[in-house]
Order: structure tokens, then C-alpha cells, then sequence
């Protein structure tokens, strides 16, 4: 980040908490009180600076969405669901996570990682290209044959999503 | 050994790619307690990975897999702790959101299925103690593993959140320990039991990772455990498989074999080692099979 970058105000949504609010699993977002459980229990923040917890629900609520949502930061969290399963006032501190993550992969910003597993699911109903090999290799260990993977009807299903609209304007 | 039923065998997409042996094992273990597997018929991932992205996802691939199922009128039966919590999170939240049900519907139409929330979804670790119970495992065990020191990790996925799983208590797993008790092993306890795996930011972050391996690895060792239980793929793999990055990453040895439940069962009921797939095991659990072999089998 160049300095001027980093000194530039950022932007602030004052409606972005309630975007996040209506989600599925984001409804508790305004009752965290900012206590820091989520952040000390997490496994990941033990091992990187930059990714809190805590500072995410933080960020969510006063509305920082262009800086959440433009974080490689918000693709580490694990969901393990501690953070979830130990908040004292029941904000569904991963779920909040995966809204925001969800809103970013629908503005584009999808890790190589996750690029690969979609394409993976489209060309063969499974999230791993598993090779022809193991494959053959299954009748070898007198295991029955894959069940088939239907990547028609899988886009069928979701052409609706807007997911589904992101990859194909891409 | 009568019969207990039929089950559709839901195996997901990371042990058909990566953990063939927990499949293997898995197999055998089930049918000598009688248990029926059938085979999905059609298949998708579970939608776990992919909920990083669209949640709606998810629940378009998972409750899809449970229309299959309810097409065959059968309960899911998982290995993968991850697909479990995943099918029955979806399971649950259109059984109690009508309209989102009738969303998710109106896509399955598409594909000529429809869900109506009537199956169930368990992972085998609450499928042995609830449906086949332990008195009947205990029964088929013929080599108890009597002095093997075991540590085990149950994985996140099979209790967290809790409050969509309403399985176990994610802070105090029991599940698994009671398992290996069955087999006559004793579990040994170390600190941080419930802690991550890091499996899913692999590919994100694999120093972060590795170090979660790491942090299990010295402790299970600490406590001087001869081996690590699994009962989740992705778990296995970061601490089979990694276990040598880890070696070599942090230049220290730790040579702590990774056996899947399902394959030390399977050692207590007199199987042979290589009918569970433990020559696919990336550290070799060569300690452990030489202390199964010298147990006198009970007839």
C-alpha cells in the first residue's frame, strides 16, 4: 500500500451493517459489544497479524465495506465456528465472515483457490478434478465406481444465482 | 450379523481424490456389521467448499443431494464430517424456512427434484454409537487393542456451530473417545483437543496451516500418544500427509501415524492391515500393525 493510500479517508456505508443484518446468519451483527472472545479464541489470528476477527465486526458495523470487502485478510478465516459457538452475545461471528465474503466474490473478488474448485463442480459435479487414474485405480482396490457427477443439471440449478451471473460476465 | 438397515453412502469429493484409505476401511467395517450401503445414484459436492462464495449455493447443492435421497427413501450416511454438517444444516433450514424451501425448490425443478425434508444425515461417528450402538461394536472386536495410547481429534465440522449440529458438545467431544474405547485402546488426553486443523485456508495460507499442524503434532506428542485418530478426510490429510511439510518446514520429526477410525476398528476386529488400506498411510504406521499383530485374536 502506498502512503497516500494508506492516509486517504475511507468511505463509510452507514446502511452496509443493515445489508449485512438481513442476511441469513448475520442478524446478531449490532449486538457484538466488542469483548475480543472471537479474536482470542481464534486459531488463525494466533499465527497472522492482520486477520482479527473482531476488527471485521467492527469494520462491518461502522460500515467499511470498500476495506472489508477489497481484504485478502477476510479469506483467511478457517470457519472452524469457535468464534460462533463462543460469542457471549450469539453474533454468528463466522457466518458474519462468510456474508462478507459472499459479497465480495459478488463484486469479483474471488481467490485462484475458490476459482478453480467452481470450475472444477461446472465441468464435473465434483469440487476436485480427480484424475483417471484413481479412478481406474478404485476397481483395483474392489471399489465400486464413482457416483456420476451431473454437471448439466448442476447448471440447471443455479443459473439464477447471481454467482452464476458474476462467472459468465467475466 | 443380521442385517441393520439401508443407507445411502454419501462420500463427497475429498476422500474419492485424496483418502482413498478411509473409503477402504470405511467399507469394510460397515459391512461386517451389517450395514447396507447404496451408492448415490447422481451426485454433486456437498457445497461446503464453495459456501466461501454464494451460500445460496450451497444450499442448491446439498439440498439437491437430499432430494436424491428422498427419491430413494433413504437416510445419508456420511465419512466426510464437513458434507454431514453441511447436509444437515440445509436439511434443517428448509425444513423450518418455507419460503426459502420453495426458492431452493423452484431451482431443484429444474432437474425434476423436489425436497421435502424427510430424510436424515449422519456422520458415521453418531451412526456407530445410535444406530449400530457400542455393545455391538464391543462385540465385533476379536483383537482389543489393550495398551495401544491413542490421541484422537474429532474435527470442527462435526460439532460446530453447535447450534445447527446439535451433535455433541463442541467444547468436550466424546464421540470418538467412546469409539476408541470400544476397540480396547485407551485415548490420551493433550492439550488444545479441539483446536483447527487449518485444512480449509490450505491453499489460501499454508504457513498458517502447517503451523495449526504443527501446534497438534508436538502436543499429541507431548502426551506421548503412539498414534492419532481421525475421523474426518481433510483433517487426515493435514496431519497424514502435511505432517512431512511440517517436518520439514519446522526441521523437527514428530513420525506420528494418522489412522482413520474406521481403521483401527478394523485392526480390533481381526482384519488384516492391508484390507484397510493402511499401506496408503503417508506415515508409516508400521509400530502399530507389529503391535495388532502379536494380540492373540478371542474366538
Amino acid at each position: 500500500m502506498s502512503e497516500n493510500e494508506s492516509t486517504k479517508p475511507s468511505k463509510i456505508n452507514p446502511r452496509f451493517r443493515y445489508e449485512v443484518a438481513k442476511m441469513p446468519g448475520g442478524e446478531k451483527l449490532l449486538q457484538c459489544f466488542q469483548c475480543g472472545t472471537c479474536t482470542s479464541d481464534c486459531p488463525i489470528a494466533r499465527f497472522n497479524e492482520k486477520y482479527r476477527p473482531r476488527t471485521i465486526i467492527h469494520m462491518a458495523q461502522i460500515g467499511l465495506k470498500d476495506k472489508i470487502l477489497d481484504s485478502e485478510f477476510l479469506w483467511l478465516c478457517a470457519s472452524c465456528f469457535t468464534c460462533t459457538d463462543r460469542c457471549p452475545q450469539g453474533v454468528e461471528v463466522a457466518n458474519v465472515i462468510r456474508i462478507l465474503k459472499n459479497m465480495a466474490a459478488e463484486e469479483g473478488h474471488i481467490p485462484q483457490l475458490f476459482r478453480e474448485l467452481l470450475s472444477n463442480l461446472l465441468k464435473t459435479g465434483y469440487v476436485y478434478e480427480i484424475p483417471e487414474s484413481r479412478i481406474r485405480r478404485r476397481e483395483t482396490l474392489g471399489l465400486p465406481p464413482l457416483p456420476k457427477g451431473d454437471s448439466e443439471s448442476i447448471l440447471k440449478t443455479i443459473q439464477d444465482l447471481k454467482m452464476a451471473r458474476v462467472l459468465n460476465s467475466e | 450379523m443380521e442385517k441393520v438397515g439401508k443407507y445411502m453412502f454419501f462420500l463427497g469429493c475429498t476422500i474419492p481424490y485424496r483418502v482413498t484409505s478411509y473409503e477402504i476401511s470405511a467399507r469394510k467395517v460397515l459391512q461386517r456389521l451389517g450395514v447396507d450401503l447404496v451408492e448415490m445414484p447422481e451426485f454433486n459436492c456437498c457445497g461446503l467448499p464453495l459456501e466461501p462464495l454464494s451460500h445460496e449455493l450451497t444450499l442448491i447443492l446439498s439440498a439437491r443431494n437430499l432430494a436424491v435421497a428422498e427419491r430413494e427413501g433413504l437416510d445419508i450416511l456420511t465419512l466426510c464430517p464437513g458434507c454431514f454438517g453441511t447436509l444437515k444444516k440445509t436439511n434443517k433450514a428448509l425444513r423450518e424456512d418455507k419460503s426459502l424451501k420453495e426458492e431452493i425448490n423452484g431451482c431443484l425443478k429444474e432437474v425434476g427434484l423436489e425436497f421435502k425434508g424427510s430424510v436424515n444425515v449422519k456422520h458415521i461417528s453418531q451412526f456407530l454409537i445410535e444406530d449400530i450402538g457400542l455393545d455391538r461394536i464391543k462385540k465385533s472386536v476379536i483383537k482389543p487393542l489393550r495398551g495401544l495410547r491413542v490421541a484422537e481429534h474429532s474435527g470442527c465440522h462435526l460439532s460446530r456451530p453447535r447450534k445447527y449440529l446439535e451433535f455433541e458438545d463442541p467444547e468436550n467431544p466424546k464421540a470418538l473417545k467412546t469409539l476408541i474405547e470400544a476397540t480396547g485402546a485407551k485415548y490420551v488426553e493433550y492439550m488444545d483437543e479441539t483446536e483447527c486443523c487449518g485444512a480449509t485456508i490450505a491453499g489460501i495460507d499454508d504457513k498458517i496451516s502447517l503451523s495449526l499442524v504443527r501446534e497438534k503434532l508436538s502436543h499429541i506428542k507431548s502426551a506421548g500418544a503412539e498414534a492419532l485418530i481421525t475421523m474426518c478426510p481433510s483433517c487426515h490429510i493435514m496431519y497424514d500427509a502435511n505432517q512431512i511439510r511440517v517436518e520439514r518446514m519446522f526441521k523437527e520429526t514428530y513420525g506420528i501415524p494418522v489412522l482413520h477410525y474406521t481403521q483401527l476398528l478394523g485392526l480390533a476386529m481381526g482384519m488384516p492391515p492391508e484390507e484397510l488400506g493402511l499401506d496408503e498411510l503417508r506415515v508409516n504406521p508400521s509400530k502399530i500393525m507389529k503391535y495388532v499383530m502379536e494380540i492373540k485374536p478371542r474366538l
